[in-house]
């Protein structure tokens, strides 16, 4: 199968690996998929306090296209409000990195994954007022 | 020292997949040669020295391969492969017993052919058991014995596994088929010329072997047919009565000779070769284990051919394993199934977990690998297994000490 030269970069050089605080009242934290389908994404926000996204990390497992889709969203939330980020669509991400068609579940995995985060993120917002 | 530069590009990946294919030995394609060109006589044409040339180096190659399984070379045909031959064996004798046994015996770790072969004859009415196989992969004896009835036509049990290489006790089988009067049919392509076959000592009645698993071409294998006592086949390819009645069609001389030069040579060179890999197998094993915690053996380790290797990586998904080692050829899976991305049926079979079994290689060693590729593919192995855990969540649960199955996994 030939991947794109995109993909190939965020596999081989993924951006922004690694965990934030998850017990932290800014950040928020979505863990989707599962281990026994071979796809387990963890992706994290962290929100300033002008509301945009400050930093946001990931930790995949999964196939390259599967970590390639989260290094990139990761990318994209950066700088984001979270209602902005929220409107990132799998289809988008797909395109970004020319998923072949069997890959395409990786692509929404990542979008859940944002989505994920997002609901946690305003879940302890929502508990803190 | 051996032929491996003349194979392998420089630029090439270290090719470390010898259960799906192998390289043709220079010395086997050496004797093809003169098959292509000036011996192009038809092997089946009597009334002139082309055919004559071309029937004696068939009939040569016929032996080389009958001799390596303990056979008398009237037993042996040339099919195009061992799909071919699996098809024909299990096929053939069902069809031809058919009115006075319905039954097949089979096991659920089989190659594709062997049971698509099975489902194919449910479907025209035959009765197959698929016997599960133990956690190491191989069979339960007794449940053979248990599964096999009067009815029972033939049991086809592979001799070697071709994603996790573990033997089948071959000659327990044999005898408990001859015990209970049923044909016992061996798919034995990964498992010819790398260990010890004999077909009187195992009681094999049918055996089904394949070219280019044994450095020989591709598109030529063959079929042991026993013929004392007799075992009868229905032909799937008919027309000019070629090999005995049961595969019509002209014989490809040059791949013929090819098969019977690699067996030859395989013969020659099994027991030093044997434990040549057995020592590459057992420092690729050491290399892995000793620099990296949580991996696991696929398949039984003794009962298993030095050339074949089946590891879950805990925590890396396979794919993007291979995606990293780039300088590696190998597989996850088996080379027919790696397309899809469901898990190995085998490995499931033996009872693996999913989410391990979604970590597995397949690593194969065989006549050209080198203690130095071995050492180089295990420091590539360790650097992109520890890469991709560092970025692995289930990594770091359980680095956390997170029991990963404690979690409500929402499946997709």
């Amino acid at each position: 199968m030939a991947y794109s030269d995109k993909l190939i970069d965020h596999y081989e050089n993924p951006r922004n690996i690694g965990s934030l605080d998850k017990s932290s009242e800014d950040v928020g934290t979505g863990l989707v998929g599962a281990p026994a389908c071979g796809d387990v994404m963890k992706l994290q926000i962290k929100v300033g306090a002008d509301g945009l996204i400050e930093d946001a990390k990931f930790k995949t497992f999964g196939c390259g296209s599967a970590i390639a889709s989260s290094s990139l969203v990761t990318e994209w939330v950066k700088g984001k409000t979270i209602d902005e980020a929220e409107t990132i669509k799998n289809t988008d991400i797909a395109k970004h990195l020319a998923l072949p068609p069997v890959k395409i579940h990786c692509s929404v995995l990542a979008e859940d994954a944002i989505k994920a985060a997002i609901a946690d993120y305003r879940a302890k917002t929502k508990k803190a007022e | 020292m051996n032929v491996l530069t003349q194979i392998r590009r420089n630029d090439q990946p270290i090719y470390l997949d010898y259960q799906a294919t192998t390289p043709m030995d220079p010395r086997v394609l050496e004797a093809m040669m003169p098959y292509f060109t000036h011996q192009f006589g038809n092997p089946h044409s009597r009334s002139h020295s082309y055919g004559w040339e071309a029937e004696e180096g068939v009939e040569k190659a016929r032996g080389q391969v009958a001799k390596l399984i303990g056979a008398d070379e009237k037993e042996v045909i040339f099919t195009s492969g061992a799909t071919e031959s699996n098809n024909l064996a299990i096929r053939g004798v069902a069809e031809f017993y058919k009115d006075r046994k319905n039954h097949i015996v089979t096991t659920v770790t089989e190659h594709k052919c062997v049971l698509d072969t099975c489902r194919h004859l449910e479907q025209s009415g035959f009765e197959v058991t698929y016997l599960p196989v133990q956690k190491n992969g191989l069979i339960d004896l007794e449940a053979l014995r248990a599964a096999v009835t009067d009815k029972t036509v033939v049991v086809s049990v592979m001799a070697v596994n071709n994603e996790i290489g573990v033997i089948q006790p071959l000659a327990e089988i044999g005898k408990i088929c001859r015990e209970k009067k049923a044909f016992f049919h061996t798919d034995a392509a990964q498992a010819v010329g790398k260990i010890a076959l004999d077909v009187e000592a195992m009681n094999i009645d049918l055996m089904s072997i394949s070219g280019h698993k044994i450095y020989g071409p591709k598109g030529i294998g063959a079929l042991y047919v026993r013929r004392k006592p007799r075992v009868r086949l229905v032909p799937l390819i008919v027309g000019g009565g070629q090999e005995r009645g049961f595969r019509s069609g002209t014989l490809p001389t040059p791949l013929c000779v090819g098969l019977g030069e690699a067996a030859e040579i395989a013969m020659n060179e099994m027991e030093g070769e044997g434990k040549r890999l057995a020592k590459l197998q057992a420092r690729m094993l050491k290399g892995l284990q000793d620099r990296l915690p949580e991996i696991f053996i696929n398949g039984d380790l003794e009962h298993r051919i030095p050339g074949n290797l089946n590891i879950s990586f805990a925590y890396v998904e396979g794919e993007s394993l291979m995606m990293g080692i780039k300088n590696l050829a190998v597989s996850s899976g088996s080379a027919c199934t790696s397309a899809s991305l469901e898990p190995s049926y085998v490995l499931r079979a033996l009872g693996v977990e999913e989410e391990l079994a979604h970590t597995s290689l397949r690593i194969g060693l065989g006549r050209f690998t080198t203690e130095h590729e071995v050492d180089t593919a295990v420091d590539e192995l360790v650097r992109h297994v520890k890469k991709l855990r560092e970025m692995s969540p289930l990594w770091e649960m359980a680095q956390e000490g997170i029991d990963i199955k404690s979690i409500e996994w929402a499946a997709h």
